[in-house]
């Protein structure tokens, strides 16, 4: 264990421990654009900048391991003026449009400027121009807003490993692009969403169909309902809808999610969802109540045991439904019925 | 699965068969595709050149349909130059002698032959896997839908076995469950034959425990699986049949036949959507979606975790368990559940392997089954110091062709699958604009040679028939299928593939319909 | 090569190849005649040069004509023509040298070789009107090591070039090539060997300046199942050819450097990447490597010991931030060239994240001269913490542009003035830049200071590669600044935020003060934000691109007040500080001015008014003042 002193607190840490993660053990929050735990360190932004005592410069709390007696300051004088400049630099570079930018209120720009008071940039001068991308039905790629972190880069190349995306051109033109700068949709992207949902600012942004604002809503924690990998994700939920879905770091997934995981959640509240029992009368399926259903349902089956026995029931559960209702659906059939013609599609 | 899902990460060899990991398990597939940056070697045995295939260091290019020759073959070579793991043959397993005498038969050469490859690349693939310090074999659909799927999976684990790739972090014999919950519906006896926690129906003090904690007398007579309850029905035996949450008229092969057995029953249909098949029912029933109710999962590495209800059911839908759970009640069987953790806690007093399972304890990480105590950890691996039942035992399996070979009149074989931007019968994906962009109808894979000799150009409208029936599709012209090999995926109902597929072969042991291989023809349409 | 007697056979054998380049003697003494053919009797090589710059200014042809008039009389059997890397003096070439006399000459043209072969080679007499002019003293000929611009200069690094065929294994053979290899191989151990180069003091001359022999030791101390050595031949810095020159000239040294490395680390592979720009080092670099394999010096079992070693080239395509080690490591590997943070350095996780030497090709070109001759040796030369030599390309306004090699320790003025033979045209010196486009500008004041790492360091500038550009008093300081800043603006890899938003935000400050918009305020911006930038970059690329500004910023704070308080450019060169004026009382209403003026602001009458220009239309081109004949038109 190696002992290392931040702000003159003292935090004992294993060998090969970055700062950040020391400085995270004890609560003090060092801020980060580029910094992922899952990625190899790369140390693109520089927010994280820190001063360690007797260093010649000002190293990245995220790429800097700790060492024996190693004293950090994460907010001296000299590491908020470098932090300020920093961001005075990325916001020179950057649209001020955040009244109307969907990703304001999870911007990590945005939420750092007002951390330092960098109310404006005090340069002028050249700016990025370019087209926003919008040629995938999932998401924008808007490079004006990007603030180069390399984060969407990285997860494509060393997690999703699609290599769809990567850097064009370099020195201040450098941006994010496809190969040839072909768009998108012509790029070998699965769509997966794992770029958008890492992007600190509103560079990558989902295509959403409501208007919300982060702060109004309300995340919930939940399993994925599409394939068996059991990915993790968090709903994020505004006036009782589903307006964004969010990777979590769940044991399988480890923080991705695939184009259907991430994207495909219009079904949930869809206006063709079935919302009342319905009935066949006539040949023709009518809306009826709960009661007339489970009436109807109920004399079937006692007649179908009366006539032929419990075997003449069958119910076939659903590998898409709750663990507790796949119970509850064999115990049905078993224990009311009385008949083992359970099944489900395992097979399918 | 043995194992966990991220270790595919920790494997130093990976036979990748009958999945196609990255468009099925897309997760899954970037973590493979992470293990071959870091080194992994992989071999893939597949039909069709898959996206994973060109990352392989050995890829087969296997007839549909002749997996157990290729294992056995493998074994062969394996045994031949002495790659076996002799230590754990000695001391974990038994039945080897019977099985090294019947892969003596399987040699690379004349196996090469039954699958279509090359046998030094058998013997390539033979050595990658059984020389890995850590070897995972990971499967899918491609391995258990056929007429022999249940001795296609004996083939792997006979391989596995055989080089003692089990029981470690980073081996195992990795199925992958296709559906988000289909682990969580076996474990719970949605099957025919058990009880939860895979208990026997016949066994006597399995019944007894079962009548003992539902208060009712229990039948020990094993029940019928799909295509029986679907024969059934169509014969008149099966008066009423109660649909929860699937949609045969799509999912299930034959479909002109699931048809006409779902009009002669009394059907209930307990659905989130008005699916192809609620529209035959007689009683559809509103069901809550996902994000509607409370309840766990369990995914591919039997890790029960968690859903929670995010937004209400729309009209007067109601979560599946209510409607079980109320319907029960009508049906006179009186007891009521306040939550699904109460469900759960019902399941885990009688499902040993759920046992030490508590809401409480996955409120933030799942754990994985088999979990006794509620001090267990869960775990991860399974058959660490032994196998489940004792020693391992191999499983000789011969090999035997499909039940439908191609003949004169269908001269080609079809095999179906899934693509990335669909899922199973669109019931979902198809509400969501982008994947249908994406993915918009259904299309059938011809190779470049084929197409050339029927005169058939890329993008056509073609007309693919089996004994079966016949549909319409778009022919895409690709060599990842082989010269005599068709491929459809089968999420649409318009052009569907299962109107083609053979319903009649079931596996002998898990009546697994063989979708993977059927005959066909296919025509240019004017 | 199966054994150390193997190579002193070749060596033996091709000394003859090379008698004549290792004993010059007096071109002053009278050749005897002696009948037919080589009328002195003697016979001579030929040297010229083929490196980059000479190859640009015609030697292939000077070679051709060559050929062919030894054919014309005969001569192809006593006079060898030999294709060598470079002397040195570009500014001479093409240059060409006969030995055994050391007959330097310079600047010659195709029609020149008929006379050099008919009087020198025929007749033994030197032409003395084609020598370079430094080469001749009154009526005494000096052979090439005497002349001043390679009197001061002690060659280790460049010790072969412009000396032997870097296409002839044999003649690197011959003048004890490859022999330090096997020293190494059948004398030392890998620690004796890493003992050596440590003892020798030598440090990387790359830019960097760290100890070698450190480095060497943390990579065999390493951990890995596999390690690289690797060479870093990207150069990149404007103006700078030492590695080129050296990889031109003696590519030899290279390879055998790399796998007595290799031996020292325990690496069996060898990259060296290169850029692509430079074609003839690529190309004779592979004729080495290809050659090397041939003798049994690459490959298995070298000189009959287990150990083995083989070595690859890999192109760069150009970008500078690639000289940046881990930027280069990971263009090896084929991703973009973007650095990567330090910790891990290369030593313990470099190309394939395996423990990797990389040292730069003037660094490995010391190496086998450390081993034949010692570190003790090698430690004589140079300073207390700066040992050896150090090779510099001196370029601007400077006499003698060109490649030079001397002792650490050297001033800065004995390289300008002695070697580099001064300013041109009179001029008064105004500041040296060494270290490339990072390095600083060092003014008047400090040319006493002699050359080594640490004074150049406190001077505000840094050895770099060797990048040295005299700047005299025409040049605008504030305008090179700006210049330089223009080059690593371009370079910046675009990865970390300081160095590519910030270089750029001090460009266009720098262009806002030479376009004569700069504020005062403008000035400690430009400070506060180059410390930002030093502070805070991910590489060496960013932590020094400000160095030039800050440098300047430091001596000439002056030039930079000018621009923005008076609205002047001190040296005249910012166009938009600059006002070209007509001097009435000298003006002879010629009207020439205003015939030359491309856009009419000239206005007056000839014969009648004196003429003016209009300010406002002026685009400050000085066609006027060129043509003005009375020098009635003046810049301010």
């Amino acid at each position: 264990m190696i002992t290392v002193k931040i702000n003159g607190f003292e935090v004992k840490v294993e060998k090969d421990t970055t700062i950040l993660e020391a400085a995270n053990k004890i609560g003090i929050k060092i801020p980060t654009f580029c910094h992922d735990p899952r990625l190899r360190p790369h140390g693109s932004c520089r927010i994280c900048t820190v001063e360690v005592k007797g260093g010649r410069n000002l190293p990245t709390a995220c790429t800097t391991p700790v060492f024996e007696g190693m004293e950090v300051e994460t907010e001296s004088e000299g590491v908020v003026e470098a932090r300020k400049e920093i961001l005075d630099l990325l916001l020179a570079n950057h649209p001020l449009d955040c009244l109307t930018c969907q990703q304001a209120g999870r911007c990590a720009l945005q939420d750092l400027c007002f951390q330092y008071d960098v109310k404006e940039s005090s340069y002028g001068g050249a700016k990025k121009e370019f087209e926003i991308d919008n040629s995938n039905p999932f998401y924008y790629s808007d490079q004006n807003k990007c603030i180069l972190c390399g984060k969407c880069v990285y997860v494509c190349s060393q997690l999703q490993c699609t290599d769809a995306i990567g850097f064009a051109e370099r020195g201040f033109p450098t941006h994010i692009a496809t190969p040839f700068n072909q768009g998108l949709e012509e790029s070998t992207c699965v769509s997966c969403g794992n770029c958008v949902s890492v992007c600190p600012v509103g560079a990558l942004v989902p295509k959403s169909k409501e208007k919300f604002r982060y702060w109004e809503t309300s995340p919930v924690r939940t399993t994925c309902s599409y394939c068996g990998v059991g990915c993790q994700m968090d709903l994020l939920v505004k006036d009782n809808k589903i307006v964004e879905i969010q990777p979590a770091m769940g044991p399988s997934n480890e923080g991705l999610l695939c184009v259907k995981g991430k994207f495909a959640y219009n079904f949930i509240g869809h206006p063709d969802r079935l919302k009342a029992p319905l009935i066949r009368k006539n040949g023709k399926l009518e809306e009826g109540t709960w009661e007339e259903a489970y009436e109807l349902i109920s004399s079937k089956i006692a007649e179908a045991k009366e006539t032929l026995g419990p075997n003449s029931v069958a119910g076939l559960s659903s590998a898409r439904c709750t663990t507790e209702e796949n119970y509850l659906l064999q115990k049905l059939m078993r224990a009311v019925v009385g008949t083992n013609n359970v099944d489900h599609c395992a097979r399918l | 699965m043995t194992n966990s899902i991220r270790e595919v990460k920790k494997a130093d060899a990976i036979f990748l068969t009958g999945s196609n990991t990255t468009e099925n398990h897309p997760v899954i597939g970037a973590q493979i595709k992470q293990a071959l940056k870091k080194g992994t070697k992989l071999i893939v045995a597949d039909p069709r050149e898959i996206e994973l295939a060109k990352y392989a260091d050995v890829f087969l290019k296997i007839k549909p349909g002749t997996s157990i020759a290729l294992s056995n073959a493998m074994m062969n070579v394996i045994i031949e130059e002495g790659l076996q793991d002799k230590e754990y043959i000695n001391e974990k397993t038994e039945n080897f002698e019977e099985t090294a005498k019947l892969v003596e038969g399987y040699t690379p050469e004349k196996v090469a032959e039954v699958c279509g490859v090359d046998p030094e690349d058998i013997r390539r693939a033979a050595r990658i896997y059984a020389q890995a310090e850590r070897g995972s074999i990971v499967y899918c659909m491609g391995i258990t839908q056929h007429h022999n799927g249940t001795e296609n999976v004996m083939s792997l684990s006979n391989l596995a076995l055989l080089t003692g790739n089990l029981g470690r972090e980073g081996t195992g014999v990795n199925p992958l469950r296709g559906q988000n919950n289909v682990q969580g519906a076996c474990d719970m006896g949605a099957l025919p034959n058990v009880y939860p926690g895979y208990q026997p129906v016949t066994k006597a003090e399995v019944v007894e425990k079962f009548e003992k904690a539902w208060g009712v007398d229990l039948s020990k007579e094993v029940g019928l699986t799909i295509p029986e309850i679907m024969h059934g029905a169509e014969h008149g035996d099966i008066k009423v049949l109660y649909i929860m949450g699937e949609n045969p008229m799509v999912s299930d092969p034959d479909t002109a036949h699931v048809e006409k057995a779902l009009k002669k029953t009394f059907l209930v249909v307990q659905d989130i959507f008005l699916t192809e098949t609620a529209e035959l029912a007689d009683v559809v029933l509103p069901a809550a979606a996902f994000a509607e109710k409370d309840g766990t999962f369990v995914n591919s590495e039997r890790r029960v975790q968690k859903i929670r209800k995010a937004v209400n059911a729309p009209g007067v839908a109601k979560a599946d368990w209510v409607i079980l759970m109320e319907l029960m009640n009508k049906l006179g069987y009186n007891k009521e559940y306040n939550n699904p953790s109460e469900i759960f806690e019902e399941i885990r007093m009688v499902t040993p392997q759920y046992a030490g399972i508590t809401y409480d304890r996955i409120d933030a990480v799942g754990i994985q089954w088999p979990c006794p105590t509620e001090d267990h950890p869960g775990t991860k691996i399974l058959h660490q110091e032994r196998c489940g039942r004792g020693v391992g035992l191999f499983m000789p399996v011969s090999y035997s062709p499909s039940g439908e070979l191609s003949d004169e009149e269908y001269p080609l074989v079809m095999t179906t699958g899934r693509v990335l931007y669909q899922y199973h019968t669109r019931t979902m994906t198809g509400k969501t604009e982008g994947l249908n962009q994406k993915a918009p109808e259904s299309y059938v894979e011809i190779h470049p040679k084929l197409a050339e000799e029927l005169g058939i150009n890329d993008g056509e409208r073609v007309k693919v028939a089996s004994r079966r029936g016949a549909i319409e599709t778009k022919a895409k012209i690709t060599d990842i299928v082989s010269e005599k090999v068709v491929f459809i995926p089968f999420h649409w109902a318009e052009g569907a593939a299962n109107v083609l597929t053979n319903g009649s072969v079931l596996d002998k042991y898990s009546k697994i319909p063989e979708l993977k291989v059927c005959g066909v023809k296919i025509e240019k349409l004017a | 090569m199966k054994s150390i007697q193997d190579l002193d056979r070749i060596r033996q054998k091709s000394l003859e190849k090379v008698n004549l380049r290792r004993n010059v003697e007096d071109a002053n003494v009278e050749a005897e005649a002696s009948g037919e053919g080589l009328t002195d009797g003697k016979p001579k090589d030929v040297l010229v040069c083929g490196g980059t710059g000479c190859t640009s200014s015609g030697c292939q042809k000077i070679i051709n004509k060559m050929e062919i008039q030894l054919e014309k009389h005969q001569l192809k059997k006593e006079v060898k023509l030999i294709k060598t890397g470079c002397f040195g003096l570009c500014e001479a070439g093409p240059i060409v040298i006969v030995h055994p006399e050391g007959a330097f000459y310079s600047r010659i043209k195709e029609k020149d070789v008929e006379e050099i072969v008919e009087e020198h080679l025929l007749k033994g007499k030197v032409v003395t009107h084609l020598l370079f002019k430094g080469a001749i003293d009154g009526d005494q000929v000096k052979p090439i090591d005497e002349v001043d611009f390679y009197k001061k200069q002690q060659r280790v690094a460049l010790r072969n070039c412009g000396l032997i065929s870097p296409e002839d294994i044999e003649e690197y053979i011959a003048f004890d090539g490859y022999k330090a290899l096997s020293k190494v191989l059948t004398e030392m151990t890998p620690e004796e060997a890493i003992d050596e180069v440590k003892k020798s003091g030598l440090r990387g001359r790359g830019g960097g300046g760290f100890p070698t022999g450190l480095k060497w030791e943390f990579t065999a101390k390493a951990e890995g199942d596999q390690k690289y050595v690797a060479c870093n031949a990207d150069e990149g810095d404007p103006g700078a050819f030492m590695d080129r020159s050296v990889l031109e000239g003696d590519p030899h040294a290279i390879v055998e450097a790399m796998a007595i490395a290799g031996y020292a680390v325990g690496a069996d592979m060898g990259y060296v990447y290169i850029r692509a720009e430079y074609p003839i080092a690529v190309a004779r670099l592979q004729i080495a490597i290809e050659d090397a394999r041939k003798f049994g010096l690459l490959g298995k079992s070298i000189f009959g010991t287990d150990f083995n070693f083989d070595m690859e080239i890999r192109l760069g395509a150009g970008a500078f931030v690639c000289g940046e080690e881990t930027a280069l490591i990971n263009s090896i590997e084929g991703k973009r060239g973007m650095p990567r943070p330090r910790p891990p350095f290369p030593a313990h996780k470099g190309i394939w994240d395996k423990p990797t030497l990389l040292n730069n090709v003037e660094t490995y070109a010391n190496i086998p001269q450390i081993i034949l001759n010692g570190a003790e040796w090698y430690s004589s030369i140079g300073t207390e913490k700066s040992k050896g030599t150090k090779v510099f390309a001196l370029g601007g306004k400077i006499n003698n542009t060109g490649l030079l090699e001397i002792p650490m320790g050297t001033t800065l003025r004995e390289v300008i003035y002695e070697v580099g033979g001064g300013i041109p045209n009179g001029k008064a010196f105004k500041a040296v830049q060494t270290g490339g486009p990072s390095g600083g500008c060092i003014p008047a004041d400090h040319l006493d200071a002699a050359i080594d790492y640490d004074n150049l360091i406190s001077l505000g500038s840094m050895m770099g590669s060797g990048g040295m550009i005299v700047m005299d008093e025409d040049n605008c300081m504030v305008d090179i600044a700006r210049f330089f800043l223009d080059f690593t603006v371009d370079e910046s890899c675009g990865k970390c935020t300081p160095c590519r938003e910030g270089t750029k935000r001090m460009l266009e400050i720098l262009e806002r003060i030479t376009e004569g918009e700069g504020e005062e305020a403008d000035l400690n911006k430009l400070e506060s934000l180059a410390k930002t930038i030093k502070n805070t970059s991910l590489c060496g690329l960013g932590q020094t691109a400000p160095n030039p500004v800050l440098s300047t910023l430091h001596y000439f704070r002056h030039e930079y007040e000018a621009h923005v308080k008076d609205k002047k450019c001190p040296a005249g060169v910012c166009q938009g500080l600059l006002q070209y004026l007509v001097i009435p009382e000298a003006c002879k209403k010629c009207g020439i001015c205003a015939n030359k003026c491309p856009v009419n602001c000239i206005d007056g009458v000839k014969g009648k008014e004196v003429y003016v220009i209009r300010q406002a239309d002026c685009i400050k081109c000085g066609a006027c003042m060129a043509a003005c004949p009375f020098k009635a038109i003046k810049k301010g």
